[in-house]
């Protein structure tokens, strides 16, 4: 979000360019570009719907009820693919949350200047890397070192449902620590733009009084900055929601619900992955689509949360007291 | 914070607030540090990796049969190309005029939402567009293609696209078009000549940045084009791509195959970085590529 914003043009409205047809034009079009991106989603949400139809009529509120996922019998219960989309985002929040908070503080409030732009280019290269490239590395990489850990924490915290089972490697752990590394940039940078949306009088006058950095950030920074932390958060969240292709290459895309952390699970985004390709039958399709429908539904109601909470700050803000 | 200054910085209040503010710096520097490791594991691995596979034969050669060595990628490298080449047709027109909008008139309630809707779009995962695409194409054509491989990867586009063309033209400073229009350009051939002229070079990097981020994309193109092992480029067969083979080639049980995994994990990763670098320095860090 860029901080300057232009004046609305005045000049054409009246005057001397009046009624000039090709402004007129101009305008016009790009206006409906604009709102073909509305259309889109509008579109998106449609389709997705009447895709959905026969699997919304056959299975009711049972869709998201049920645990069975039969596509032999063609009964479908998303439970599991749920339970295991929500559980590894947890996780990936867990870790990502503390580790992508303390490099915003880092970048926008302790890092000398010469040191902001590289490290701040490494954190987004992090993110502009393909998912697949991650998945990749969780395959031959990340689960092959995780299955010594895992039994290490079955032996000594096995009596914790969560560390119990076999240690296969791949699994929910797996999924989460994956996707904590790719949520951390979108975290991190988000953050660290509404850090630096905080008014400098803010930090001048906490400064002045003789605050450390821990207590200005503590006290104005935070209070300043806390809902569009918070909204970067859920905008990491988000993002681990719909995580596909590391996910479904780690996560050993089982439908199963079970309380252990290395058992082989799925996610909403990894079943429609594995399964689109093998349907054949209307059903199976159609609960496919549902699944996209609810996928579509919930990332839209969390970015539409996180963007007004962050736009609370680097936008609204500025409403208040200026710099 | 409440305290008054502290007039002796001996007393055991002063030494408590230097050594939370300490262990304030310990912590943040250490997230850095920790959020640093798994980029240089991940760069190190698919260089380490990626590169021995990395021969002329890569180039050049179509997908040798299981159980015989040697092959290479050309498919997929020509898939890539012509998926990215359709998904620019769709996304680049609607992202970079979209854009110019929100950058030139976009400042109404209009405006804002689809500012908003933008960065909504954005958040929606790119397999749910996918499963958008196989609905109203692949179901209606009964194929798999090309074509809607191209379609979802573009409407991928548009908004990343959208936004930052918006910000780059937003750059361009107001006096600029002040001056065009004091001299009796019309508004159109302000912002088309004047405008566009000086935001060009970050608007083709967003631009390129797009392609690259595309470019890696394999979960749309899983339920749209989900490869082939054979040479295609007609828009309505599905085509092979680096994403998708990646993924299928690291789920093969073949060394072979595993291996030119990762040096076409390798390719995306160079392009990816060298784009990103790009952008970086045609616009010199004044618009984020995180969103």
């Amino acid at each position: 979000m860029s901080e300057t914003s232009l004046p609305k043009w005045k000049l054409p409205r009246r005057g001397l360019v009046k009624g000039n047809f090709a402004d007129w034009l101009f305008r016009n079009t790009t206006r409906l570009f604009a709102a073909a991106l509305l259309v889109l989603i509008l579109l998106l949400f449609g389709i997705l719907t009447e895709g959905s139809l026969s699997s919304i009529r056959a299975f009711g509120l049972r869709f998201v009820t049920s645990s069975t996922w039969d596509p032999v019998r063609l009964i479908f219960g998303a439970l599991p693919p749920l339970y295991g989309t929500l559980l590894s985002s947890l996780i990936a929040l867990v870790l990502a949350v503390p580790v992508g908070l303390g490099t915003a503080v880092f970048l926008a409030e302790l890092c000398p200047p010469w040191l902001k732009s590289p490290v701040s280019f490494l954190v987004e290269l992090l993110a502009a890397l393909p998912s697949v490239v991650y998945g990749l590395w969780g395959i031959f990489v990340l689960v092959p070192a995780l299955r010594p850990v895992e039994t290490w924490l079955g032996q000594h915290f096995g009596f914790i449902p969560l560390f119990q089972g076999a240690p296969y490697g791949i699994g929910l752990l797996a999924a989460g620590l994956i996707l904590a590394v790719m949520i951390l940039p979108i975290i991190t940078s988000v953050s660290r733009e509404v850090l630096l949306a905080v008014p400098h009088s803010q930090k001048e006058a906490a400064y002045a009084l003789g605050a450390t950095h821990w207590e200005a950030l503590r006290g104005p920074i935070l209070r300043y900055a806390r809902a569009g932390l918070l909204g970067a958060i859920i905008l990491g969240l988000g993002r681990a929601l719909g995580e596909t292709m590391a996910v479904t290459m780690v996560i050993g895309n089982s439908p199963q619900i079970s309380a252990s952390l290395f058992s082989p699970a799925s996610t909403l985004a990894s079943v429609i992955a594995n399964e689109f390709l093998e349907a054949t039958d209307a059903m199976h399709i159609s609960a496919l689509a549902e699944i996209a429908l609810l996928l579509f539904i919930i990332t839209i109601i969390i970015n539409s949360a996180a963007r007004l909470l962050v736009w609370s700050v680097t936008r609204g803000g500025r409403v208040g007291v200026r710099e | 914070m409440n305290q008054p200054p502290a007039a002796k910085p001996q007393t055991w209040h002063y030494r408590k607030r230097r050594a939370a503010n300490s262990l304030f710096w310990l912590f943040a520097s250490l997230a850095t540090i920790i959020a640093l490791i798994p980029l240089g594991l991940l760069l190190s691995y698919v260089v380490a990796r990626g590169l021995p596979g990395l021969n002329p034969a890569f180039f050049t050669r179509l997908p040798a049969p299981v159980g015989e060595a040697g092959g290479g990628m050309l498919n997929a490298i020509i898939g890539t190309l012509v998926l990215v080449g359709l998904a620019s047709l769709v996304g680049l027109p609607f992202g970079i005029i979209g854009g110019i909008y929100l950058a030139e008139f976009g400042n109404n309630r209009f405006g804002s939402s689809v500012r908003f809707a933008a960065d909504v779009l954005n958040g929606v995962p790119s397999i749910v567009i996918g499963s958008f695409i196989y609905t109203i194409v692949v179901l209606q054509t009964h194929q798999f293609s090309a074509l809607a491989g191209g379609l979802a990867l573009g409407m991928i586009m548009i908004p990343t696209v959208m936004r930052t063309t918006e910000e780059l033209v937003r750059l361009v400073p107001l006096s600029q078009r002040e001056a065009s229009l004091s001299l009796g350009a019309s508004q159109s051939r302000t912002i088309l000549q004047i405008v566009l002229l000086s935001a060009k070079a970050g608007v083709i990097t967003g631009a390129l940045l797009a392609i690259a981020r595309i470019a890696g994309e394999a979960a749309p193109l899983l339920v749209t084009s989900p490869g082939s092992m054979l040479f295609s480029t007609s828009l309505n067969q599905p085509i092979a791509s680096l994403p998708v083979q990646i993924y299928l080639y690291a789920n093969a049980p073949y060394d072979e195959w595993n291996r030119q995994a990762w040096a076409a994990a390798l390719v995306l990763v160079m392009m990816v970085t060298i784009f990103s670098l790009a952008a970086r320095y045609a616009t010199r860090g004044k618009f984020r590529i995180v969103r």
